[in-house]
């Protein structure tokens, strides 16, 4: 039987006066692939950003209920935000290394808690690299600048910078909407390999790439979570039709 | 030839006569104070004090004068200056405190140089018993170049891509060490730029260290920040005002004049180095 890793309760989100996430509750199975998918403006990344505290960033933000990770409300008032942002990586939709060489890209995360020794840092900055399959292709020039890499490999820099911190969840946003086909391809085979160590949750646009890929799928519209079930169960017979429309391209 | 063409054409005109009337003033300029300060210059104007009356010698403690004021200055505006950038862009609440200080930045901006003088006499050297001295000189010079590097560090800051602040941030960094580890050492080219326009405004500054800094004469060099200093502008005002001997006193006021140009290009050229050699080195 699979661990729910993470749980939402009742969680509703609002900015400003604007109420983008409806009693959201849905279970993240450990060391699985949930996808979250629906058409622009349902709330998917932001939903995807209260598993890392991320939306605190926008002003005027306001949460009501309870995000759960290993059973501790990661918005109780006591949470460490940071430890948090340790725990739950992220990789975003546009590849964002830091100005920084491709060696120091990946050792931030472990720098900035000033507890790990450099030679600690150097295997680790090594095992994420290996880990996020780019280590052939940058061993030789980890001084360079991260910006000399190309857009596929900055991405998996990102996924490495992530990987770094050893994190339970990894969040991806969109992570291949701005590669090409075939960096895309190696990042969604990454996924299938990672998910043996972190749990992942995926928000994309492409549904083929949800059903390629994931283990469960959310399908989101307007701020509801319409469904959520096992891929195959949600891309064969979906309960609602709103998801059935979704899916068949009737709106996107 | 059509009247479209023969538009195009005399408005070209125009520019490029507009480009070379401004281009010519520089070089008339520059041509005058090479041509007419370079008589006077020697190894010896450069390394001793003036002699009789200002009719002779050289202009060394206004040289070492005009140099420790401007690097007290800017050592006192710069970190104050990218402090306060932090402050606003990083951190800026409540908000209409924030658009106060904006406020508060942009007139003391526009403030003429004469009134940084008078103010710097009440507070520093009266109130709070500076003297007339190289360090009241200094602060008010440093009030002078604020804004300059204020402006400059917050729009240094404002450009870094929001993509940095959040990577870091998800990575669990505070925002103190985002600051310090990615958005300061990203955005500070463009600071050192605001430093570098700041360094040109003070070194050339006459009206506020008139009543705050400055001496017409001394034969020794500051030996402490509490002592006045000769200062290079203004023993140029000096020369051009004061003394009997006009025509010994003017060669040695272009002679001044020349060294001063020469030293801030100088000293600009040596900040430009260092900020191309970042700039190579990151590209993004």
């Amino acid at each position: 039987m699979v661990r729910e890793q993470i749980k939402t309760e009742k969680l509703n989100l609002w900015f400003g006066s604007n109420h983008v996430l409806h009693d959201i509750d849905i279970p993240i199975y450990d060391k699985k692939v949930t996808a979250m998918i629906g058409p622009s403006g349902c709330g998917k990344s932001t939903l995807l950003r209260c598993f890392n505290r991320m939306n605190d960033l926008i002003d005027e933000t306001r949460i009501k209920g309870k995000v759960l990770i290993n059973g501790e409300d990661i918005y109780a008032p006591k949470a460490d935000v940071t430890q948090i942002r340790t725990r739950v990586g992220m990789v975003f939709q546009k590849p964002n290394p830091f100005p920084k060489s491709i060696f120091n890209n990946v050792a931030y995360g472990l720098a900035i808690q000033g507890k790990y020794s450099k030679s600690e840092i150097k295997d680790r900055v090594e095992k994420s690299l290996k880990d996020a399959w780019i280590w052939d292709e940058v061993k030789d020039r980890l001084h360079e600048s991260a910006f000399s890499l190309s857009g596929g490999q900055q991405q998996r820099l990102c996924i490495a910078r992530a990987l770094a911190n050893n994190p339970e969840v990894l969040l991806l946003d969109e992570p291949t909407s701005a590669l090409d086909p075939q960096s895309t391809a190696k990042i969604e085979e990454l996924c299938l390999v990672l998910k043996n160590q972190v749990t992942i949750l995926i928000v994309t646009h492409n549904i083929a790439q949800a059903g390629r890929i994931s283990d469960f799928t959310a399908f989101m519209y307007l701020g509801d979570l319409v469904e959520f079930g096992p891929t195959e169960k949600l891309f064969t017979v979906p309960t609602d039709n709103r998801t059935e429309a979704y899916l068949t391209g009737v709106f996107g | 030839m059509n009247i479209r063409k023969l538009k195009n054409k005399l408005g070209i005109a125009v520019l490029t006569s507009s480009l070379i009337i401004t281009a010519l003033f520089l070089v008339v300029f520059l041509a005058r104070i090479f041509y007419k300060g370079a008589s006077v210059l020697s190894w010896e104007f450069l390394s001793a004090p003036p002699r009789e009356a200002m009719t002779a010698g050289g202009i060394f403690p206004a040289l070492v004068g005009t140099f420790w004021l401007t690097v007290s200055s800017i050592s006192i505006a710069l970190p104050l200056g990218v402090l306060t950038a932090i402050y606003l862009t990083s951190y800026g609440k409540p908000r209409w405190f924030v658009r106060i200080v904006r406020i508060a930045i942009n007139t003391l901006a526009g403030v003429p140089s004469i009134i940084y003088g008078l103010f710097g006499m009440a507070i520093f050297v009266n109130l709070l018993r500076f003297d007339v001295s190289l360090l009241a000189g200094a602060m008010t010079l440093a009030i002078l170049a604020l804004p300059i590097i204020i402006n400059a560090s917050e729009e240094a800051l404002r450009s870094v891509p929001k993509d940095f602040r959040e990577a870091s941030l998800a990575l669990g960094a505070t925002e103190r060490q985002t600051i310090q580890r990615v958005l300061l050492p990203t955005a500070f080219p463009n600071i050192l730029t605001g430093a570098i326009i700041s360094i040109g405004r003070v070194a050339g500054e006459t009206a506020p260290i008139m009543f705050t800094a400055a001496t017409f004469y001394s034969r020794r060099l500051p030996q402490t920040p509490f002592d006045e200093v000769m200062a290079l502008p203004y023993h140029i005002y000096a020369l051009m005002t004061e003394g009997t001997h006009a025509a010994k006193q003017v060669p040695i006021a272009y002679g001044t004049a020349l060294v001063l140009l020469c030293l801030v290009l100088s000293i600009s050229a040596v900040a430009i180095y260092i900020r191309y050699r970042i700039r190579k080195t990151r590209k993004w």
